[in-house]
């Protein structure tokens, strides 16, 4: 059983006699090849070939394949091998061996590259569009479900609405907090490290201010709430579609936008300007720690300076962006959920791609109403 | 090839295994011949996987011995057992990102050194062999059908000559045509390659026509074991309950 394989070639006149020996199975494939290939020479010089079977030990698939090679090569130089002295429980796996790979299918011709990358491109701009429909369409289906419940306000679904609302809400307080002190604390660290060499510090607060309440408040929390729960909106629509629970609601008379994505995106829409506040105000709370331990700028003077740095209005420009936000990600989270196939590879890469174009998305989206704002003045 | 204690491929003795407090193989003994088509049958969550997947090693045991080609298995994976077993999952379990082709070299590519010519080669003769055609080793697993889903898992399971076919439930989820086929199939390839089969099923068609012995689980040990035809005369309520149900009634023709 350990000996190694053997493949003794005998010439004989004009006739080569083949006797492969030992064990011909896959364990021993590296010598079986050398093997072969080695008898290729004296293959194709003989005139006639002789294959005698009688001293294999052990034969599987591949040893028999690799046999079967080599009276194919016999055969193709127009010298079939005579094959002799199979064993009886051999003789079924050679000739199983002998049926296939009789055939090699057409090979695929390559594009040529540059016509490939047309081709993508031609594919990416006719996604795009459908990207479009898909979400106006589903901001459309929102927009009549809602219509729905304004009608009959007793068609919400309060117990999703609350239960979505206590996990994206709620539940997403602590890391958006942390997450939101950390940024303010950075800003103000960096606004005195570098205002500090033209003793501008105390400007510091200003910009710490306006910065958090217009931009940075609102634009870290929704890329959060997307990353963290756009991301499960996606991963269980999709499920939900791959398990054909979405069609067992549509057969049921019910429709999917009214029971499972108008809950979720009320919850967003409600969910994000709240959550958008409290990372403000710990932002700020960060901006000030950092002014009391290393800035040398007590609580009083900090407050003071923000009371003066800052109206209403950057409060208002900041949390005005979040509810459009969060409809943005809503939209893009539940679409793509629905887009999802049967398999568990597409689930991956919808949720992949929900949360990229909805982070995608809230940015443009900031900078449009960077431009609205600016052009209203406020 | 003949070897010393060549008689059983698979013995287990005394087997325990459980989770927490459930018990769910309890001293279970139960041997498989060389060279046998054994189906394993069941009552839904009575162990059967759990039997299949504790003797691959997949589940640890409380106690008892499991011993392959008599062999001592430990319970932990290495190389040398992808050499004894290949295994079909329920659901196929081939490997997404990977081409039908390269699933079945997989195990080639993994424990021996050849080339890629001749893997290319060794991947469609086991593809033909299963039935399926050159064509279809360059799809991938989510473009399969069922059918064509467990061929291929099966052309897999057998990339290395595995002296042992373990099958978790081969036919289900196929049509009753599939299902023949598959079935005869397996004979076929069992006769051919000598292959000692380990079948776990619910199929009565799969146990009637392919399986040379069929053991039937149930509390946690081995309570019948034998050719169906004895099996069917069994007093065990269990196995009463099981093959003389209304759903059995038709087979049970057959066998008479």
């Amino acid at each position: 059983m350990n000996s190694e394989p053997l493949l003794l070639a005998a010439p004989s006149g004009n006739r080569l006699e083949l006797r492969p020996e030992g064990p011909w199975i896959a364990a021993n494939v590296a010598a079986l090849e050398t093997l072969s290939r080695s008898i290729g020479p004296e293959l194709s010089q003989s005139r006639a070939v002789t294959l005698d079977m009688s001293g294999i030990s052990a034969l599987d698939t591949l040893g028999a394949w690799v046999l079967e090679k080599l009276s194919r090569q016999a055969a193709a130089s127009g010298r079939p091998a005579d094959i002799v002295g199979v064993a009886d429980q051999f003789s079924g796996l050679l000739e199983e061996v002998r049926q296939v790979n009789r055939y090699t299918p057409a090979q695929v011709v390559a594009l040529n590259p540059i016509l490939l990358r047309l081709n993508d491109l031609g594919k990416a701009t006719i996604g795009a569009r459908e990207d479009v429909t898909i979400f106006l369409q589903m901001l459309g289906a929102l927009f009549m479900a809602l219509l729905g419940v304004l009608r009959r306000p007793r068609s919400l679904r309060l117990t999703s609405l609350v239960y979505q609302l206590n996990r994206i809400g709620f539940q997403a307080i602590p890391i958006v907090v942390l997450i939101t002190f950390l940024i303010g604390a950075i800003i103000a660290q960096q606004g005195f490290f570098h205002f500090r060499r033209f003793g501008a510090e105390s400007y510091t607060v200003d910009m710490v201010g306006i910065l958090v309440l217009r931009e940075l408040g609102v634009l870290i929390v929704a890329i959060m709430v997307a990353g963290r729960s756009g991301s499960a909106y996606t991963a269980e629509l999709g499920s939900m579609k791959m398990r054909e629970e979405i069609d067992a609601l549509s057969t049921m008379g019910l429709d999917p936008v009214d029971v499972l994505i108008l809950p979720r995106v009320a919850a967003l829409v409600i969910a994000l300007p709240i959550l958008t506040f409290i990372g403000s105000i710990a932002a700020l709370y960060g901006g000030g720690l950092v002014a009391q331990f290393y800035g040398d700028m007590g609580p009083a003077i900090y407050v003071a300076r923000l009371h003066e740095a800052i109206s209403v209005t950057h409060f208002e420009v900041g949390i005005l962006k979040a509810p459009f936000m969060a409809l943005v990600i809503g939209i893009v989270a539940c679409s793509e959920g629905l887009r999802v196939k049967g398999s568990a590879e597409s689930l991956g890469r919808q949720t992949t791609t929900s949360v990229v174009k909805s982070i995608f998305l809230v940015i443009v989206l900031d900078g449009l109403f960077a431009i609205f704002f600016a052009s209203i003045g406020m | 090839m003949p070897e010393p204690h060549a008689e059983i491929a698979i013995g287990v003795r005394d087997l325990v295994v459980g989770f927490g407090r459930q018990t769910v193989l309890d001293h279970l003994s139960l041997d498989v011949r060389r060279g046998e088509i054994l189906g394993l049958v069941g009552a839904s969550g009575g162990g059967k996987s759990v039997l299949m997947r504790t003797i691959i090693g997949l589940i640890p045991r409380r106690s008892g011995t499991i011993e392959i080609m008599g062999q001592p298995i430990s319970g932990t994976h290495d190389r040398s057992t992808a050499t004894i077993w290949g295994i079909l999952f329920q659901q196929g379990a081939l490997f997404s990102s990977l081409t039908v082709r390269q699933n079945v070299q997989f195990p080639l590519r993994e424990n021996l050194t050849l080339s890629q010519e001749l893997m290319d080669e060794i991947a469609i003769a086991k593809l033909e062999m299963v039935g399926l055609r050159p064509e279809d080793g360059d799809k991938y697993p989510s473009e399969l059908s069922g059918g064509m889903t467990k061929r291929v898992a099966l052309a897999r399971a057998l990339a290395l000559d595995p002296p042992i076919l373990f099958l978790d439930e081969p036919t289900s989820g196929l049509d009753p045509i599939a299902a023949g086929n598959f079935d005869a199939l397996i004979g076929t390839l069992q006769k051919t390659l000598g292959l000692t089969v380990f079948m776990v099923t619910h199929d009565l068609a799969s146990l009637t026509t392919v399986c040379d012995r069929v053991a039937a689980l149930a509390d946690g040990k081995i309570v019948a074991i034998g050719p169906m035809r004895e099996l069917l005369q069994s007093e065990h309520p269990w196995v009463r309950a099981y093959f003389h149900g209304k759903r059995s009634q038709m087979l049970q023709h057959e066998m008479r």
